[in-house]
């Protein structure tokens, strides 16, 4: 029963939610968006209409001219061992990494977001803070932590007197890169997670409050609710970042060339393909057909996530 | 920070406190490597433990190489990322404010479509897209023009799709009917009544827009082939490039010291705009 | 209903319209590029030093550390002469701005720095301007045998050779002495060598090789294989004939036996394990000694050369590494960058870049006393430059690139470098790298033989 009050005020809260959001049944939102949907054409979807032509053409490097091949690149790229090869390792660096930084992203924000820790701008700052980092200094940095030879692994394997600890070889690979990716991405997400909790309306806690409702409860109940927009989108944005997967694999490339390659990621195949290969149709079509996976996948997430927003 | 958040105002934890720590400890070991490797010559960095000081303590002499080196070409550098930053970012923060508030409070035709694109744009992998755009942008004279830059930054999907996600909870629609009915048009009851209540959804966007556009590299190193346009991550993989083949010159000390040096202005901002996720709380709870 | 099909009509049209403005985009970048590919440059010796009278401003890319240093003589020489010195990037950004230069049909520079790798790639394909017309092929005698060839595609002459890179092996006399290791002076030696020290000390190597497709095609070079040909369109590759598999014959005994380092080149741990005894020896281009200088200042007394060991004891080596300058076909005014080409690398410029430690091209610096006795400090009062021009003239002949280098390069470490990985046989990762080469050519439009 102590519940009872706290469900009211969830109700209520609920309810005047949805008067919220009421929406404007008129054309005036092209206004807003307008400007921004400009700016998309010119950037995000002319390159890609250009890729689509690309993709319809065949074009050779030297001594060639450009033929028209339909669909036949897109033939080729679905029997392409390279490209599945590639995206089954970031399938599965999807299924396992996000997850987890998610979890500890969300376990972040509720922490400094509970009062209860000390300090708790300084956590804020410091786990946002690997963001920020420039990748030009990644590669001399990763090389120090991963280094067998001179770096902290070597230090780590002296310690425990073996060799067992050897980050940049074919079997720690993708989790050295999954290592990088978290511990980059963690604070970025929980910024996510921990700005929208701050629109929590504060009846909401006091509500939980009178209830007697402990802190798990109150999360529960109150703050994970709240946070269901923002963990939609940090879900599809992390799926999107996974499927894309490029800069981490690309710097760890200049320390272990033979285990990384070309076609690692699929983005990094398409990049490969375009830059060392001038195979610049064919690139295109691995990058449309990785955005129609990608999308098709985002997609659903979306829907099953947040239905009533759309 | 202050305990607005709950009205609780319950006991500070050391267990929780004590399970942070660790993670902390995780999240500070590189940074940490970064902060000592700024104090070490180049000889002391390839030559001492990466995770303690070196023989010497050239913190201060590294700054002034670094600021120094190749007639101040680092602050040229800087000036540029803070032009594209201000204007790229700033823009894009905008555009996304605009955009998500429209989305969340009108009703219009097309709106599921402008999703749809948006969605479909974003996934599609942008290294593939660099060539073609470089082309484009070639056609139209922009390439190695700051517009090169700066264009594409003010575009941020993601951006785009938190102020969608803010608006749609933290402003009231009885506020903007009201604003209506005392006649104020849609731009103006953007600008003076959204606007504020959007804050911490806008700094968060601003912070994430200014970080990726401060960090943005792929797209300078494609359009711009002038170094005294370049932003601070191409000029600094050129001297990072310094270590490598016929006649390298290494000045590991250098872009070390430089990037530490490009992630100041980067906390600045945090410890600028953290303020507003407080404010935004307020804002949020307005009757 | 009827609302929703109406939305995707109009994205539909919207689509087509994006399509057709990019259709638009591409085939304005397309004619671009066919009329700076289609025209024409007539020249002569004399509207070289014509252009170099009228003046003008050009355009020059390049990442070699003096080039600031002589575009700034060369402007005080010949003030009416502006030239723009731009750092475009190192290596493969360079290369992929020049090549989205190219394909734009505007951007490039006039003057641009490509290695001799790369010069094919940009060679056949017609972008560069063919000195011949300018009456260039008259400074022949003026370069080494081996970098005049390496300026040439077919019979076009497409710069002037900057530097050399003959190889030869340089060690470090501490370690050698410390393990009582003699100056190998054959392969064999060389491996026996590799043995003896991992075995004295496990974190020593005689080398380091984590895959390096020019270290490669270097080894196999020396080794007297030949297996790129290119005659206009026909392309044959054979990364097995008799010089390649000389090489991994010798070679892998060094990778699967594990004696080699996998520290990857130009990584701050390899600068850090050239200073401290980790790495042995470097067999390597005669430019080395300048990036150890300033760069592996731990190693100063420590290093010496000697010269590269071969299969039978007789001298022979190969190059490693080297560049030319090139004009672009974009250039607005091609002869007054082939003056300014000239200046660089025949002329007054080539004092500028020996100052700076770069190791000649040019036979009359070879052996010009000065520079080849010169006694070096840092490897303990060597005259080494004795060793490195002996070198410049014992390098195998008739070596060409692919005129896809730069391609191979990247997908060496797909290929090759899973034989390094797996620390197995070379030669299985050589056949996958021709495979991939041989198909990679024929799409491209080259009719290949492998």
């Amino acid at each position: 029963m102590a519940e009872s009050v706290a469900q009211q005020q969830l109700a209520r809260a609920g309810a005047t939610g949805k008067r919220r959001r009421r929406v404007f049944k008129d054309g005036k939102g092209w206004l807003f968006v307008g400007p921004f949907l400009a700016v998309f054409a010119v950037t995000f979807l002319a390159p890609i209409g250009y890729a689509i032509y690309l993709s319809l053409y065949r074009n050779q490097a030297f001594f060639g001219g450009t033929v028209f091949v339909g669909l036949d690149n897109y033939t080729q790229a679905l029997q392409d061992p390279k490209f599945w090869e590639a995206f089954g390792r970031v399938a599965v660096f999807l299924v396992v990494q996000v997850p987890i930084m998610l979890v500890l992203a969300l376990l972040a924000a509720l922490a400094i977001d509970s009062a209860r820790l000390h300090a708790a701008g300084f956590f804020r700052i410091v786990i946002f803070l690997p963001y920020a980092v420039p990748g030009v200094v990644a590669v001399l940095m990763w090389g120090y932590i991963y280094g067998d030879n001179f770096g902290l692994a070597a230090n780590l394997n002296d310690l425990l007197g073996t060799t067992a600890i050897q980050p940049l070889s074919g079997t720690w690979m993708l989790p050295s890169i999954a290592n990088i990716v978290t511990w980059e991405f963690v604070g970025y997400n929980m910024l996510i997670f921990y700005s929208a909790l701050r629109t929590v309306p504060g009846e909401l806690y006091e509500a939980a409050a009178i209830d007697g409702a402990g802190t798990f409860r109150t999360i529960l109940a109150v703050k994970l609710p709240a946070l269901r927009g923002a963990i939609v989108i940090a879900t599809i944005f992390s799926i999107i970042g996974s499927f894309q997967l490029f800069n981490e694999p690309n710097i760890l490339r200049t320390l272990a060339p033979n285990v990384i390659t070309t076609y690692y990621t699929p983005n990094m195949y398409a990049y490969n393909l375009s830059f060392a290969g001038q195979q610049f149709n064919y690139s295109a079509t691995v990058a449309i057909v990785m955005g129609i996976i990608t999308a098709i996948i985002a997609y659903v997430v979306q829907l099953r996530g947040s239905r009533e927003s759309l | 920070m202050s305990t607005v958040t709950s009205p609780l105002r319950p006991k500070r934890s050391k267990l929780l406190t004590g399970v942070m720590v660790l993670y902390l400890l995780y999240t500070i070991v590189p940074l940490a490597w970064l902060l000592l490797s700024t104090t070490k010559t180049q000889d002391d960095l390839l030559s001492t433990p990466g995770l303690w000081f070196g023989k010497s303590f050239a913190f201060f002499t590294n700054i002034k190489d670094t600021l120094t080196y190749n007639d101040g070409i680092f602050l040229r550098w800087l000036g540029n990322t803070v032009l594209y930053v201000v204007v790229g970012a700033g823009g894009a923060t905008l555009l996304a404010t605009a955009a998500g508030y429209g989305l969340a409070k009108y009703k219009f035709t097309g709106r599921r479509a402008v999703f749809a694109v948006l969605l479909g744009a974003v996934a599609v992998p942008g290294t593939a897209l660099a060539v073609p755009t470089f082309l484009m942008f070639s056609n139209l004279g922009l390439t190695n023009t700051v517009w090169a830059i700066i264009i594409p930054s003010l575009v941020s999907p993601f951006g785009l799709y938190l102020m969608w996600v803010y608006a749609t909870d933290a402003v009231p629609g009885e506020l903007l009917e009201a604003a209506r009915i005392d006649g104020a048009g849609e731009v103006r009851t953007f600008f003076t009544v959204a606007l504020r209540l959007l804050a911490p959804g806008i700094v968060t966007t601003l912070l994430f827009a200014m970080v990726s556009t401060w960090n943005n590299y792929f797209l300078p190193l494609i359009m711009l082939s002038k170094p005294n346009l370049y932003p601070l991550t191409v000029g600094l993989t050129q001297w990072s490039n310094q270590a490598t083949g016929v006649g390298a010159r290494p000045i590991y000390n250098l872009v070390v010291t430089g990037s530490l040096l490009t992630i100041v202005p980067l906390v600045v901002a945090f410890l600028l705009l953290q303020r507003f996720w407080q404010s935004g709380l307020s804002a949020g709870s307005v009757k | 209903m009827k609302s929703h099909r109406w939305g995707i009509r109009r994205l539909v049209v919207a689509g087509a319209a994006l399509t057709a403005l990019a259709v638009l985009a591409a085939c304005g970048g397309g004619s671009k590029t066919d009329s700076a590919g289609g025209g024409t440059t007539t020249g002569s010796a004399d509207a070289v030093d014509a252009a170099l009278k009228a003046g003008g401003e050009i355009t020059y890319w390049s990442w070699t550390p003096s080039a600031q240093a002589q575009v700034t003589a060369f402007m005080k020489q010949y003030p009416n002469v502006k030239v723009n010195y731009v750092n475009a990037g190192t290596g493969n950004d360079h290369y992929t701005k020049l090549q989205n230069a190219i394909k734009a049909g505007s951007g490039a520079p006039d003057v641009a720095q490509i290695e001799y790798q790369a010069l094919p790639q940009f060679a056949l394909p017609g972008s560069l301007v063919d000195l011949n017309q300018y009456g260039f092929s008259q400074y022949e005698s003026a370069y080494t045998a081996s970098t005049w060839a390496a300026v040439h595609a077919g019979s076009g002459l497409f710069g002037l050779p900057q530097d050399s890179g003959p190889m030869a092996l340089f060690y470090n006399k501490e370690v050698f002495d410390k393990y009582g290791i003699t100056v190998p002076k054959t392969w064999d030696e060389y491996v026996a060598a590799a043995k003896k020290l991992h075995a004295a000390n496990p974190k020593a190597y005689i080398t380091n090789d984590s895959g390096d497709a020019g270290f490669t095609t270097s080894m196999i070079w020396q080794a007297g294989g030949q297996p790129f040909k290119t005659d206009g369109k026909n392309v044959t590759i054979n990364l097995q004939d008799d010089g390649s598999k000389k090489w991994t014959g010798m070679w892998n005994q060094l990778v699967e036996g594990g004696l080699v380092s996998n520290i990857p080149g130009w990584t701050d741990e390899w600068f850090k394990a050239l200073g401290d005894g980790t790495i042995a020896t470097l067999p390597t281009g005669a430019w080395m000694p300048g990036v150890m200088e300033s760069s592996v200042k731990a190693g100063a007394g420590k290093w010496a050369v000697a010269p590269m060991p071969t299969y039978d004891g007789q001298p022979a080596t190969a190059e490693n590494g080297g560049s030319t300058e090139s004009v672009l076909k974009q250039s607005k005014n091609p002869a007054l960058a082939a003056a300014f080409v000239r200046w660089l690398n025949h002329d007054e410029g080539v004092k500028p870049f020996l100052a700076s430690g770069g190791f000649p091209a040019t036979t009359a610096d070879l052996k010009d006393p000065a520079f080849v006795d010169k006694t070096s400090a840092y490897f303990g009062g060597q005259k080494i430059n004795q060793v490195l021009t002996a070198a410049a003239g014992t390098v195998v002949k008739g070596w060409s690139y692919l005129p896809y280098e730069l391609y191979a390069n990247s997908i060496y470490g797909d290929t090759v470098g899973k034989a390094y990985q797996s620390k197995s046989d070379l030669n299985a990762g050589l056949t996958s790298w021709q495979d991939a080469l041989v198909k990679y050519g024929n799409e491209q439009g080259f009719q290949v033989n492998g």
